[in-house]
């Protein structure tokens, strides 16, 4: 009996902290530990700059690229050229090919956003978020809308009087739209 | 730019290497500096009490392992495969990768945001992660533009650092994700977080809920210490066996939502155009690798006889199964010995022992996953893929011996 009751406990204290699954809660854990404290509105609004393809996250404020081509020239054109095609760094403009989508056959073809950018929403999300390089996060809302109007029109997607804002740009199709389909390996003997 | 070009500087560094290795063929472990510290070495040590107690441990001043960096702040360094024993990646030689540089984080003041679709967003302090139940497991890292440049424009006089430097293996420390979202209470119908960076780069990924669940980590630990500054200081998300660049460093926000959000690093870089002129995108996995690491360039075998072929080999979906050994260009291959423990989403050594006659030859290396998968010839991978692709090189590596000893990279047969 006495036996019994030591195997049970060493059982018990096997499941407790024996092996278990990564994700899965330890079985003597409680259903909340309760570190941490509640985030503050402001602390959110703070941080949350995402820009999702529907437009979420969009703030107010717009701009066009006649707003857009005088930015570019001061803040932009030294790293990725003076029309936006020339580099030395990334370069966003070039609508070449202007048919099929060769970039997986043939290495010599330049990735632009205006020939394989899938979301116009994601240029605004990340000028904003990590441009210009040297200067990240110092652009204001109209600022970035009007650089992203002169980028768009630069790559023939957008004319050049077009006001981009949260409610034009999520409307913005980009060429390589449907260009793009989720992983397909799965592991397993096939090569893709 | 994933896509690793060697610069010149990392040629001449990788040259700079080369020079040691005539005069001591194993050149992995002998990168001994020109002016080898000979002051400090009595002629007889057993003779001379030794140096005192430090707090601070320092490599012997004979070992010299170098990262290889190519760009600065935008760019990466390479990790010196060749000179690694074991599986384990010493913290101060793990690769790097960074999009705006290492950015100065007071741990003191660090916070990791959880919000979105969750019953209580919550800020958690270093402390409060802390406090939290912990694991640690051995995983690899990768970055998934690693090998590229043993993709297109290969050239001979690659060493396994240029080619696959961007693997590492730690042990990582943290608490797992899974256990953070039971805490903030993620609403139905959420399947994609937003991880985020506090890097000048804030660098953003989507990462699917699943990958929560299964085996996600905030990690705050590496081989026993804190993460050092270049892998995440104080935290970071890692997400075992998936391409380097999802694991976001010095992660401080992630938002739960029900749909990706679609960032500059998973659509414009990150992603595979296909042959079939479509793109993949979220091809997380890195497929199943290995790399011989000895004998490789360069290296010159100083005479025939006896050789231990080393190497490494990983796969992102788990344990590797078996790795194949070929010296004799592809027409035979011999299942290598593979060092136990042999982790799941690990480096795992393989070792395999070759007698060499003196003739020319090509080494390969061909891993096979417990998926089932096999590492695939650079034709298979070239035919699937095609040649504009710019991640997940794992294609076998090619190491042709030459009469005189040379080891050359190569192509394979
Ligand atoms: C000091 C140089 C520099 C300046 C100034 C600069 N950029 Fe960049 N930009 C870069 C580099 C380098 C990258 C690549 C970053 C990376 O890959 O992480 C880049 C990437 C980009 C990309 C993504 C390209 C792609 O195809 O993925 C866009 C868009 C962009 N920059 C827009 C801008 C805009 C708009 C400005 C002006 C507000 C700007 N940049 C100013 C250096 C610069």
């Amino acid at each position: 009996m006495r036996v019994a009751v030591v195997l049970l406990a060493l059982t018990l204290a096997a499941a407790a902290c024996g092996n278990r699954d990564q994700g899965a809660a330890r079985p003597d854990a409680p259903a909340r530990f309760g570190f941490g404290r509640a985030a503050t509105a402001e602390e959110i609004w703070a941080w949350n700059i995402d820009v999702m393809p529907d437009g979420a996250g969009l703030p107010p404020g717009s701009g066009t690229a006649a707003q857009g081509v005088a930015i570019y020239a001061r803040k932009c054109a030294a790293c990725h050229g003076r029309t936006g095609a020339e580099g030395p760094f990334d370069r966003l403009v070039g609508r070449e090919p202007r048919s099929g989508f060769p970039f997986g056959r043939d290495p010599r073809f330049v990735k632009t956003l205006g020939n394989y950018w899938p979301y116009a929403t994601t240029l605004y999300d990340y000028v904003n978020r990590a441009m210009p390089l040297d200067a990240p996060g110092s652009l204001t809302p109209d600022e970035v809308y009007g650089l992203v109007a002169f980028l768009l029109w630069r790559n023939e997607i957008v004319t050049d009087t077009a006001v981009m804002n949260a409610q034009t740009l999520p409307r913005v199709v980009m060429p390589a739209h449907d260009r793009f389909v989720i992983d397909n390996r799965r592991g397993g003997p096939e090569v893709r | 730019m994933a896509d690793v070009s060697i610069s010149r500087r990392a040629l001449l560094a990788s040259a700079a290497s080369a020079v040691g290795a005539h005069a001591l063929w194993r050149v992995g472990h002998a990168q001994v500096p020109a002016q080898a510290p000979h002051t400090i070495v009595p002629p007889d040590p057993t003779k001379v009490p030794g140096a005192p107690l430090s707090e601070l441990g320092r490599r012997s001043p004979f070992e010299r392992p170098r990262r290889i960096p190519v760009g600065s702040a935008q760019g990466s360094s390479l990790a010196p495969l060749q000179d690694l024993y074991g599986i384990v990646t010493p913290a101060d030689l793990h690769f790097e990768r960074h999009h705006a540089g290492v950015p100065a984080i007071d741990p003191g003041r660090y916070k990791l945001l959880i919000h979105g679709m969750v019953e209580r967003p919550t800020v958690f302090d270093l402390e409060a992660l802390k406090r939290f139940p912990s694991v640690s497991h051995l995983y690899f890292l990768e970055c998934s533009g690693n090998g590229g440049s043993s993709y297109r424009n290969i050239r001979p006089d690659l060493t396994p650092q240029l080619i696959d430097g961007l693997t590492s293996t730690s042990e990582w420390t943290g608490v797992p994700l899974a256990t953070l979202f039971r805490e903030v209470g993620v609403k139905p119908g959420a399947k994609w977080l937003l991880a985020e960076g506090a890097d000048a780069a804030v660098m953003a990924r989507s990462i699917p809920m699943d990958k929560a669940a299964e085996d996600a980590l905030i990690a705050y630990g590496q081989n026993g210490e804190a993460l050092r500054p270049e892998q995440g200081y104080p935290a970071r998300l890692l997400l075992p066996g998936w391409e380097g660049n999802a694991n976001v460093k010095w992660i401080r926000r992630i938002e739960i939502a029900d749909r990706p959000f679609m960032t500059r690093e998973e659509t414009s870089k990150y992603t595979d155009p296909l042959p079939d002129g479509t793109a993949r995108m979220f091809s997380f996995a890195m497929d199943a690798k290995s790399i011989i690491t000895f004998p490789a360039y360069p290296v010159i075998l100083p005479e025939r006889g006896w050789f231990e072929i080393s190497g490494i080999a990983w796969s992102g979906r788990g344990r590797i199964s078996r790795v194949d050994v070929s010296t004799d260009a592809g027409r035979r291959w011999t299942p290598a010995e593979l060092q136990s423990p042999v982790l799941p989403k690990c480096h795992t050594r393989f070792r395999c022992l070759w007698r060499w006659d003196g003739r020319e030859t090509t080494l390969l290396s061909r891993a096979t996953d417990e998926t089932g998968y096999v590492q695939p010839t650079l034709e298979q991978l070239r035919s699937a893929r095609g040649l504009g692709t710019s991640y997940h090189f794992n294609h076998i590596r090619a190491w042709r011996v030459r009469g005189d000893g040379t080891v050359m990279f190569g192509l394979e047969g």
